[in-house]
């Protein structure tokens, strides 16, 4: 319930809270994909979800309160076209969901396992570091749970304060054995969702959830693949590279536009999409060519995935680096309610780094 | 006066009327909707459920500590082949129990956990499951494996993660597994299994191959969240699987009177509407009984849990020294009173089956055995380094090969510092 109420405020809320935010920049598909409609990203996770039913018999999808259609709609239909034994709802507990997951894996189905709210994914957080990542190495490969992908709804919503709010994808990046995905809009969604199913070890796949309803692309109707660990220059250009994923992806190129336009900076902006493992070449290869570096998430700071990528280039790249990796990031402290607006890595900040960084 | 009294009555009647009728609908309600078709009942009595004032769940077993039957209609009638078959894999149980123990006190094995006291619950439910359903262990499980026919060379070769081990000896000794006898390896978190358990019963449930699964787990485990987690799940999703928790009196150092206070772990399984029995751990028929109308049970997707009484002889670990928190009499008092080799081989002894001197030539042949195997496992070198950066993905992600190729330099220039000659050259 809260979570409807999350996504449909009313009109003047939505205004007020979401226009210093960000601007969802709609991007086109590869035509060679075919025919596409116009979807939103739930609508996209929804359609990935039917397809994955459809092409595999083992395939069940569950979590808590996913067979009336999940509490975002991304369910929609499942139990009414699969049957209930494979879009069915589990016990309100997430270490549960997860270990559940991992069984199903393990005997060979496919697995796709709904946690409500990224912020609480940490009960599961043993199941998916010391068991999904470790299965395939500790057991010398005799057994594995690569058919599990767990999806969960990721980052700022608006007013969704502590725990309707985190971004927890650097805790992750952390563990050898995961690949952790975050779409930037229903296009790459579908897309990355279908690959993170297919692909043969456990993916965790965060949903921009404020992007939801607010993000409408012409998504192709027939199944495809983004691949995981590939990052996506989304603008060239070259005088500073700028890497985000998810929603704030939407806030760097906005604030590329006003710096290309107001103060005749060329940037060239980078989806990274997959966090792990994540994309060294694609980015290096543009900060050689650029100089400088930007780095933007939500999440706090402090060993926030920004200070991967920064430590990574500054090794990379270090005879071309003309100033210090900047990091805008969301500051270190837990995610607030009313103060959303100054806690977010917002444009200006974005801005304000950029020119930091080109006057240095 | 006569109107008041008759007045009131027929209000009194009028409300009764309504409650009855709200009260029906309650109780339906709450009996049909929230209790699972339980029958609910409304009390006036003030009463707390006290669990104390309740006998404990009774312990099931059929024979007596001498072997002796105490209801021969409950004989599962093994013939010899298989009741020999029982013993003497309890009896090599307990033979490389010994040599492993030893074996790490003198530095030959970094670490080992003895089945001492467990081993009839190990052989006896393993006597009455299905070779192909799925076995998810905690790790004092080994007879279970044992059972199945994993060869003493592979136990030795987990142990001192040589360039045998199925396992490519990444994980600390005892962590066992085995694909082709549907024995998921060991991982040291406990109670993660569970949860897992319940998940590959769910995936056999729709596979329709009629496969159940068994997971085995500790009372000290049995606290654990993922327990609760596993229980709710396999209750509400009616998954094909059986609980089986080794209630050996400790966890480490910690007694069960300092890890629940419930009527043990078979006290709980009636709250999560599992299928529940207490059994007596050390008597292999009742072990044995009760796994196997347990598994009739759970497939037909009705989970079970076992609680399976008995007490752990041995130290927790080759890093624990279990004097420090019981006494050494009631170490002894179960080995005399209560061990379930000697309990076994009574049996078999009454039934003309075995005898002293098969006793010995076994003893003197198991024992023969597990030192070959021993000794062959400890002159097989380690596992080629590559094999560190293998399986971490099914494939081997770029980083991981740049990282490699640095540990491949690194060694070039550094490797007189690193005990390269342990390891198998590629």
């Amino acid at each position: 319930m809260l979570a409807a109420r999350i996504l449909k405020p009313s009109k003047s809320q939505k205004f007020v809270r979401y226009s210093s935010h960000f601007k969802f920049q709609p991007f086109t598909a590869d035509p060679s994909l075919g025919e596409t409609e116009k979807i939103n990203l739930c609508q996209s996770i929804n359609q990935s979800l039917h397809q994955a039913l459809e092409a595999d018999k083992t395939t069940c999808v569950f979590g808590e309160d996913v067979a009336f259609g999940g509490v975002f709609r991304c369910t929609v239909g499942l139990a009414d076209k699969y049957g209930k034994d494979r879009c069915f709802n589990t016990p309100l507990c997430e270490q549960g969901i997860a270990g559940f997951g991992i069984g199903l894996a393990v005997a060979g189905s496919t697995s796709i396992a709904e946690i409500q709210f990224g912020d609480y994914i940490f009960p599961a957080f043993d199941q998916l570091v010391n068991e999904a990542a470790k299965y395939r190495y500790r057991t010398g490969n005799l057994f594995e749970c690569g058919g599990l992908t767990v999806r969960a709804t990721w980052g700022a919503v608006g007013h969704g304060a502590l725990y309707h709010s985190q971004s927890p994808e650097a805790y992750f990046s952390h563990t050898p054995g995961l690949k952790v995905v975050v779409p930037r809009g229903p296009i790459q969604a579908k897309g990355l969702l279908l690959s993170c199913i297919k692909d043969p070890n456990p993916c965790i796949f965060f949903e921009p959830k404020v992007l939801y309803r607010n993000a409408v692309e012409e998504v192709p109707k027939a199944p495809y693949t983004v691949e995981i660990g590939k990052a996506e220059v989304l603008k060239q250009g070259t005088d500073i590279t700028m890497v985000s994923w998810g929603t704030q992806l939407h806030v760097v190129l906005e604030a590329a536009e006003i710096a290309e336009s107001q103060m005749g900076v060329s940037c060239e902006v980078i989806d990274l999409q997959s966090i792990l493992p994540w994309d060294v070449e694609t980015v290096c290869e543009s900060v050689v060519k650029t100089g400088r570096l930007l780095v933007s998430h939500e999440a706090p700071l402090t060993s926030g995935f920004a200070a991967e990528v920064a430590s990574t280039v500054q090794k990379e790249c270090f005879l071309n680096l003309e100033s210090p990796v900047e990091r805008v990031c969301g500051w270190d402290t837990p995610f607030p309610h009313v103060f959303e607006p100054i806690y977010l890595p917002t444009k200006w900040r974005v801005i304000e780094a950029i020119q930091r960084s080109i006057n240095y | 006066m006569l109107r008041r009294i008759t007045r009131l009555s027929s209000r009194v009647v009028v409300s009764r009327c309504y409650a009855r009728s709200t009260d029906e609908f309650r109780l339906n309600e709450y009996s049909e909707k929230y209790l699972g078709h339980r029958k609910a009942r409304f009390t006036e009595t003030l009463e707390f459920i006290d669990s104390t004032k309740h006998d404990a769940v009774p312990i099931y077993r059929i024979t007596d500590t001498d072997g002796e039957f105490l209801d021969a209609n409950q004989d599962p009638g093994f013939s010899e082949q298989e009741a020999t078959k029982m013993y003497k894999d309890m009896v090599t149980l307990n033979t490389m129990d010994k040599i492993l123990y030893d074996s790490q006190r003198q530095g030959r094995i970094s670490f080992y956990m003895t089945n001492f006291g467990e081993e009839a619950s190990h052989i006896g439910s393993a006597a009455a499951l299905r070779p192909d359903d799925l076995v998810y262990g905690q790790y004092r499980e080994a007879g279970v494996l044992l059972y199945r026919g994993f060869p003493l060379d592979q136990f030795m070769n987990q142990c001192y993660g040589n360039d045998k081990d199925i396992g490519k000896g990444r994980q600390m000794p005892v962590h066992y597994g085995s694909k082709d006898l549907n024995f998921v390896t060991i991982s040291s978190p406990l109670t993660t299994q569970l949860p897992q358990a319940v998940g590959s019963a769910y995936s056999f449930k729709r596979d329709g191959s009629g496969r159940v699964v068994v997971c085995y787990f500790g009372d000290g485990a049995a606290s654990e969240g993922d327990a609760h987690a596993a229980f709710n799940f396999a209750a509400t999703l009616k998954c094909p699987i059986i609980f089986f928790c080794r209630n050996n009196g400790y966890a480490i150092s910690t007694p069960t009177t300092e890890q629940y206070a419930g009527d043990g772990i078979a006290g709980k399984g009636p709250g999560y509407g599992l299928l529940t029995i207490r059994i007596d751990g050390n008597d292999p028929f009742a072990v044995y009984n009760a796994t196997r109308k347990a598994r009739e049970a759970a497939a037909k997707s009705e989970p079970v849990l076992i609680e399976a009484m008995t007490y752990r002889i041995g130290h927790h670990s080759t890093s624990d020294d279990s004097t420090a928190y019981r006494s050494a009499d009631e170490v002894q008092q179960w080995t005399e009173k209560d061990f379930p080799i000697v309990r076994f081989r009574k049996y078999l002894e009454k039934k003309g089956w075995w005898s002293e001197e098969k006793d010995q030539e076994y003893l003197k042949q198991v024992r023969k055995d597990v030192l070959k195997s021993f000794a062959a496992a400890e002159k097989v070198k380690k596992p080629p380094i590559d094999v560190m950066f293998s399986d971490v993905y099914k494939e081997v992600p770029k980083h991981l090969q740049k990282q490699h190729e640095e540990l491949k330099q690194h060694l070039a220039e550094y490797g007189e510092h690193y005990p390269l000659g342990t390891f198998k050259s590629k």
